[in-house]
């Protein structure tokens, strides 16, 4: 297999505030294949987006501090050392991003052609008029009904479903070999949603282009996702193909969050096993494993020492003590004294 | 759960009158019941009218047309004490817990608002005990009594939220998405809470959502909305497993469900609904749906069809549906 498009090497991003640093990113470390689906879940808060953010460069520093020693390589060029002029043909051209609030992403006062034209303007050599034709075909490949007449409006004429349209449609433009999709959905109807993870779906296999989409919702990553991370507090607690990780998850978190959600195709159940407690405040990130004060099985040292990541099946990680090689208990349900969840 | 009807909606029409002879038909010939110490679920999409529903059966908004019957008196008639024990009775659950909760009020005072205007407690004593037992009701504690809106999670205020509801030794309650604005792992604490009280105090719902997956898993009955009309309504169990209206059917199957294989499985077989919701402004007669459905005829741009019982309490509002 060729090297993978994406590698990100131990990326840590901080935010300096009033109240001190909020460690967002904790030395996160994956790669994103060529013609992959990379799913990115987790909760709110927990550096996904962040992530996302770096990786396009898009980060405001200050606030935001990448530390040292972080690493992002795009074919093989740390976009980190990116200078304006790379960085202007990389953000756009080689690597796009759509977001979840399309509405507060475009320029209110452009129409929808203009903002089009202006990546594809920037990033090719065409005059205006090829550009508007362009922009016109992007619409209609995106399923905008009536695209001569739309790509002339602004964008609160549009619908919210129209406007995530919009919105890839810029992203597809220049046929980037990367696509981050980050919550792309999350604002929008079911049925919306499910014409978006299509177009999505089916642009990525016809560019055979990479994607890497941030979501919370574990129903769309299952429907496209090639391999999952899952990120908790700032940290990667867990990755491994799409089976593996909805089959077979290791991590205590993993698993309780398949089990939070209701199935729409199973019987009622009286009580949702839920999580108690909530993520903790990474201002203080707490010493030893993110996720042990929430921790079913948590022991005494999963609440000093950062757990060692094990490895199962070929790619299926997690970062967990249960599975240390000198204690190792598939099963057994550990609690630490005083810290019994049941 | 008894037989006994808490609440009985029939034909409500709630329409808003934007000028210029452009009428929002958001709530149109809308009707069901609810039995005591059930939940109802209420499910559609942006736009389906289902809040406005909800806001209208609690005497929030003026009712355009229909009525609102609760325990048999219609609420939109009801004056003076019989209207103040109403909404004492009847109390709501708003989805933002950001903007519906003061941020300059402490908790106690939020939670414990109600209490004074209804004269619910003798003395402060009496106040601080109730505001305290209210919140260890609803998961939180007593050092939480003194702090502002600002020093808590999401999830965290949805529960003050409940917390200022249940003050009122309400029966009834309207739950407006109260699940949306939160994370996954929240979610399933705050509904585990909402059932575990239900199951306590008696409580009946109306609990309206989009994530249909939560709301089979609350609802007893589940009742599907689009444009501001009801297009099926039956038990929870019967709608996933039986869908009749062609909406329904489609709703259910652009839902992703949180497992591979059934995902490839159902990719071969989903529904694609083409387009989006058409506006509520002016809407054509005839039936909601019928714009975006895969079986409609010339009958259904004409008629409006209305909710048939195809057996077992299982009522669908659909012409291609036959009894």
């Amino acid at each position: 297999m060729s090297e993978p498009l994406l590698q990100v090497k131990n990326l840590a991003v901080s935010y300096h505030g009033y109240a001190g640093e909020v460690q967002s990113v904790r030395g996160v470390t994956f790669d994103v294949n060529r013609g992959e689906t990379l799913a990115v879940v987790g909760e709110s808060g927990c550096g996904k987006s962040v992530t996302a953010k770096t990786i396009m460069r898009l980060l405001q520093i200050p606030p935001a501090e990448i530390k040292e020693g972080s690493q992002i390589l795009f074919d093989g060029e740390d976009v980190l050392r990116f200078d304006e002029k790379r960085l202007s043909a990389y953000r756009g051209g080689e690597a796009a991003i759509i977001f979840q609030d399309a509405l507060a992403a475009l320029n209110p006062t452009m129409t929808v052609g203009n903002q089009i034209c202006e990546n594809l303007l920037h990033h090719s050599k065409m005059s205006k008029k090829e550009a508007m034709k362009k922009a016109v075909e992007l619409l209609r490949m995106v399923g905008i009904p009536q695209p001569e007449r739309r790509v002339k409006q602004y964008p609160h004429e549009f619908s919210g479903g129209m406007r995530q349209r919009v919105m890839i449609a810029i992203a597809f433009a220049c046929s980037p070999k990367l696509l981050i999709a980050d919550e792309p959905t999350t604002a929008l109807d079911v049925t919306i949603q499910a014409q978006i993870m299509d177009l999505i779906k089916q642009w990525q296999s016809d560019q055979d282009a990479s994607v890497i989409l941030i979501t919370h919702d574990l129903g769309v990553v299952a429907n496209i996702a090639n391999r999952i991370v899952v990120m908790y507090a700032g940290k990667i607690v867990e990755r491994g193909d799409n089976r593996s990780i909805f089959y077979n998850p290791k991590h205590p978190y993993t698993n309780a969050l398949l089990e939070a959600v209701p199935r729409l195709d199973l019987k009622n159940k009286q009580v949702l096993a839920s999580i108690e407690g909530t993520p903790p405040d990474l201002l203080n990130p707490p010493k030893g494993c993110p996720f042990s004060t929430r921790c079913k099985y948590c022991m005494e040292v999963c609440c000093s020492e950062e757990p060692p990541v094990t490895s199962f099946e070929e790619g299926h990680e997690a970062s967990c003590w249960l599975y240390y090689l000198d204690h190792p208990c598939e099963d057994a349900p550990f609690t630490r004294e005083g810290r019994t969840n049941d | 759960m008894t037989e006994k009807v808490i609440l009985e909606v029939s034909h409500l029409k709630k329409y808003f009158d934007l000028g210029h002879h452009n009428v929002l038909k958001a709530v149109d010939d809308v009707s069901f019941q609810i039995h005591e110490g059930e939940t109802l679920g209420l499910v559609g999409e942006s736009g389906c009218g289902k809040t406005t529903c909800g806001r209208t059966c609690l005497g929030m908004y003026k009712k355009t047309d229909g009525t609102v019957r609760y325990n048999g008196k219609d609420i939109h008639a009801l004056k003076g004490a019989e209207l103040f024990a109403f909404k004492k009775e009847a109390q709501m659950i708003f989805q933002d817990p950001y903007a519906s909760l003061n941020p300059r009020m402490t908790v106690s005072d939020i939670v414990a608002e109600g209490l004074d205007v209804h004269h619910m407690v003798k003395s402060k004593a009496e106040r601080a005990e109730r505001i305290y037992e209210l919140l260890v009701m609803v998961g939180l504690n007593k050092e939480h009594a003194n702090r502002f809106i600002h020093e808590f999670s999401g999830g965290q205020r949805q529960r003050i939220g409940i917390a200022r509801a249940l003050a009122m030794e309400p029966k009834f309650l309207v739950l407006d998405e109260p699940i949306s604005a939160l994370d996954v792992s929240i979610q399933a604490q705050v509904v585990n809470m909402l059932i575990r009280l239900q199951r306590e105090m008696n409580l009946t719902y109306l609990f309206i959502a989009h994530d249909l997956s939560m709301v089979k898993h609350i609802s007893e009955r589940v009742g599907v909305m689009y444009l501001g009309g009801m297009m099926e309504i039956t038990s929870s169990e019967e709608l996933y497993s039986h869908p009749l209206h062609p909406y329904t059917q489609a709703l259910l199957s652009a839902i992703p469900i949180p497992d591979p294989d059934v995902e490839d499985q159902r990719n071969s077989s989903r529904i694609r609904l083409q387009g989006e919701v058409p506006s509520p402004i002016n809407p054509p007669p005839g039936c909601k749906f019928a714009g975006r459905c895969r079986y409609a005829t010339d009958r259904c741009r004409q008629e409006t069809p209305a909710l048939k019982d195809m057996g077992s309490g299982h009522f669908v509002a659909c012409f291609a549906v036959e009894g």
